[in-house]
């Protein structure tokens, strides 16, 4: 079904990017570890740019693990589903991480759950076939991902089944896997790929199926030799090439990827399916494999709680919808010194004012930062130096378009491609003048559109 | 107060219940090597070699030109700055580097004031009437020069380099730096026994005053040897007589990745280029591409002035485009002006062509631009 090393003609590389310290340490040895039920989980009913699902559940509904609670009628949307066993309560609002405010299903667990040892063997462990997945037919694979409400792990939070869709005129021939994880302190995926990688072959290899595509591509950053070496041992006769990429961020960015991995160039403004591409998380491909093979929908996401601000870092076992709170006391709380909190990696993640709110699909990691690592200078003048430019993985000029985004000279953002810009973030981390080069722009896409 | 008390001891309490938490936009740490400031004190490290040079060749003058430049400059700066009602960015060391630059690119025998006027323009009409450090068009120091260059042309002549030199600088015989010392071809011979160990208008006043009168055949026109141009002693401006510690200079700014590499590559391949075809021209002469490199201020230039973030492109390509031009442009003064060199109208014409090359430069996005309302 599979064929060996086809077209991975990867450039390993990609120009710019930057290499912040990883911090990888701190939480890459903990073993994942299943979060006691918190007393009420709260399941936002919008995780992605798509439609928001309408909550399905009356006030003191019974709810079991799995039931289904939200969904909607759009075509880009994901149901969701009950991730412990409770009372439904009066749908109510919440503010994520994101600044969006989103209705959400309140849920008070019950005394039974399951036991932690099972929900950790029914995630990672047990029978994850790599072979005879003929049983599987491509179409049925779409819609169990359809109907386990899954979407990307990796943080856009993506409706999954939209990318496994059929379009005759443009063929998928490659499912390219990411691994890399190239955000620092982050962990999760790392320790899938350590705990679990026959859970993550699997379900590449029922995508491909669900895809069409004849070759897999398992592509992690070479700062995870544990991962590499788990994955390569398990990959042995599946046919799927795990490969090896530098370890710069921002590698795990999609057109990135393809590049070093596949050497394809994703045209502006188009999408990895228009090179014969479909690429998903580690952690989204997990979550397939327990959906078709175990017929469980997304309940429950890896999250690493990591950073110096975190008294003891762990990557858990979270059920969707439990507070950054249940999460952080989880790992013994706060030091005294912290400064941020974010939601996701310290590039691009997202500061969370409120530890109450809940965690959704995307939170891949709790990122505790502390005065240290968030201490600046001062912004002075730009001195036009373009170390903005050497590196920005897009090849624009960061300055320029900044600029002239805080001056609302929407012509001249046009002119060097505003809308390129992948908001990663290397711009401002490496600007001397510490302008929030970023900042600005993704200040200016959304004052643009607004006009 | 008791809020405060209380989130002083915060022990008592959850840590997650009496966390205030700051909220930012990502990314939420920044590569706390690099800032402005650090940026610029790399460039007075690697000034450090020139410094040494100078001052081994010209001794107290080059240090009493050090010192006048420099002060005047800081005071420049302050007095500038007060006026527009801003607070004087000192900090930002930006003000001793136009200080440095200006002094380095000297005769050793200028009058005080005239290094006075030349710091006062170079700061108050190079950058402060701009908006300061970042909004200028022209390398500030280069404005300086260029201003009492003109104002002062015979305190700035070549003329005025060696004039009474061999009196004040009775060691220059002992470092080899006198022109019957330093000269080769069959002109050093006819040198020694018509001047003797004297420095003399006539003999040329540096070496690319000498230079100058060999490539238009006029009497007394001489090469000088690489070794004299590489280590530097010879004459010329207090910091441009050292190849060796340009070199030294701009090599760490290349791995401190604080200049851009593609300018001096550009710079050296235009010299080569330009001096490649006038050898063509000229037939082969003793002043060679080699000497084109090292003699003068190319290098000094190429390294410390024309990689001045501030007035030079912005894009890779750029940056390459005005390492050309510069030294095409050099190299076109050198040859056909009457001034013997032509760094520092090098430098201005290219910065005021570099918001013309950021324009062509717009590199392409990855992947091609995305069409627009897509």
């Amino acid at each position: 079904m599979v064929t060996t090393d086809t077209g991975n003609s990867g450039k390993r590389n990609f120009a710019g990017g930057v290499h912040p310290s990883g911090h990888k340490g701190l939480a890459a040895d903990s073993i994942i570890e299943v979060l006691p039920t918190p007393a009420t989980v709260t399941i936002p009913m919008s995780h992605h740019i798509g439609a928001p699902c309408e909550a399905l559940t009356k006030p003191k509904q019974e709810l079991a693990i799995g039931e289904l609670i939200g969904s909607s009628k759009a075509f880009i949307s994901a149901p969701i589903h009950a991730s412990v066993n409770g009372v439904a309560g009066m749908v109510c609002s919440v503010t994520l991480p994101t600044g969006k405010r989103v209705k959400a299903v309140p849920v008070k667990a019950a005394e039974n759950q399951p036991d932690a040892r099972e929900v950790y063997n029914d995630f990672f462990k047990g029978d994850y076939p790599t072979s005879g997945l003929e049983q599987y037919v491509p179409e049925a694979i779409t819609e169990a991902v359809k109907s386990a409400g899954i979407t990307g792990m990796g943080g856009a939070t993506f409706p999954t089944f939209v990318k496994f869709l059929k379009n005759e005129k443009k063929p998928i021939d490659t499912l390219l896997v990411n691994g890399c994880e190239c955000e620092p302190y982050l962990t999760s995926d790392y320790r899938l790929m350590v705990e679990a990688p026959l859970a993550v072959l699997c379900g590449a290899l029922l995508a491909a199926r669900a895809c069409g595509a004849r070759n897999i591509v398992i592509a992690i950053e070479d700062n995870k030799p544990l991962a590499i070496d788990a994955m390569r041992r398990a990959a042995k006769s599946t046919g799927i090439t795990i490969m090896e990429l530098p370890t710069k961020y921002p590698q795990g960015s999609e057109k990135q990827t393809i590049l070093s991995a596949l050497g394809r160039r994703v045209p502006g403004g188009a999408l990895p399916l228009d090179v014969g591409v479909v690429v998903i998380n580690v952690g989204t491909a997990s979550t397939i494999a327990r959906a078709v093979t175990r017929g469980k929908p997304l309940t429950h996401r890896i999250v690493s709680v990591t950073g110096d601000g975190i008294k003891h870092p762990k990557n858990i076992l979270a059920p969707i919808g439990a507070s950054y709170a249940d999460l952080i006391e989880h790992c013994g709380g706060l030091t005294d010194d912290t400064a941020r909190v974010v939601s996701g990696g310290p590039m691009m993640g997202f500061t969370v004012g409120d530890l109450t709110s809940p965690i959704t699909k995307g939170t891949s990691g709790i990122t505790v930062l502390v005065q240290q690592d968030v201490e600046a200078p001062p912004e002075t003048n730009c001195v036009r130096c373009g170390k903005c430019v050497d590196a920005c993985p897009m090849n624009l000029v960061p300055t320029r378009i900044a600029l002239a985004s805080r001056y609302r000279q929407w012509e001249l953002t046009d002119t060097y491609h505003i809308s390129s810009c992948i908001e990663c973030g290397c711009c401002s981390y490496v600007c001397p003048a510490n302008i929030p080069l970023v900042q600005l722009i993704k200040t200016g896409k959304a004052l643009k559109t607004k006009k | 107060m008791t809020e405060e008390t209380n989130s002083k001891n915060p022990e008592k309490q959850s840590s997650v219940e009496t966390a205030v938490l700051a909220v930012a936009p990502a990314p939420h740490i920044r590569d706390q090597s690099t800032s402005t400031r650090r940026m610029m004190i790399d460039v007075i490290i690697a000034l450090v070699p020139l410094m040494i040079a100078s001052v081994v060749m010209f001794r107290g003058y080059a240090i009493l030109q050090l010192v006048v430049c420099v002060g005047s400059c800081l005071i420049a700066e302050i007095a500038f700055t007060a006026m527009r009602k801003r607070k004087a960015p000192i900090g930002d060391c930006s003000a001793i580097i136009t200080g440095i630059i200006l002094a380095m690119s000297l005769p050793w025998n200028l009058p005080i004031y005239v290094g006075v006027i030349g710091s006062f323009i170079a700061i108050g009409l190079g950058k402060v009437i701009f908006g300061g450090l970042g909004f200028n068009i022209f390398n500030p120091a280069m404005v300086g020069r260029a201003f009492i260059m003109l104002s002062f042309a015979t305190a700035m002549g070549a003329p005025a380099y060696v004039k009474n030199i061999d009196q004040h600088m009775p060691w220059l015989q002992d470092l080899g730096a006198l022109p019957s010392q330093c000269a080769t071809g069959p002109e050093a011979q006819q040198l020694t026994t018509k001047f003797g160990d004297k420095f003399n208008a006539e003999t040329g006043a540096t070496p690319m005053t000498a230079a100058k009168k060999l490539i238009n055949k006029e009497p007394n026109g001489y090469s000088t040897k690489l070794l004299s141009l590489f280590l530097g002693n010879t004459t010329g401006s207090l910091g441009e007589t050292s190849a060796l510690a340009c070199l030294l200079g701009g090599l760490y700014l290349l791995i401190r990745k604080t200049a851009a590499w593609q300018i001096p590559l550009g710079g050296v391949i235009a010299v080569a280029i330009a001096s490649g075809i006038a050898d063509l021209c000229n037939g082969p002469m003793a002043w060679s591409f080699l000497h084109e490199l090292l003699g003068g201020a190319f290098l000094f230039g190429v390294f410390f002035i024309a990689t001045d973030p501030v007035t030079t492109p912005t894009t890779s390509k750029g940056k390459f485009i005005f390492g050309l031009g510069f030294g095409l442009m050099m190299m076109f003064i050198r040859l056909f002006s009457a001034y013997p060199e032509g760094v520092m109208f090098a430098i201005l014409l290219m910065n005021a062509v570099t918001p013309l090359i950021n324009r062509w430069t717009v590199p392409k996005p990855f992947g091609g631009p995305a069409v627009v309302g897509k």
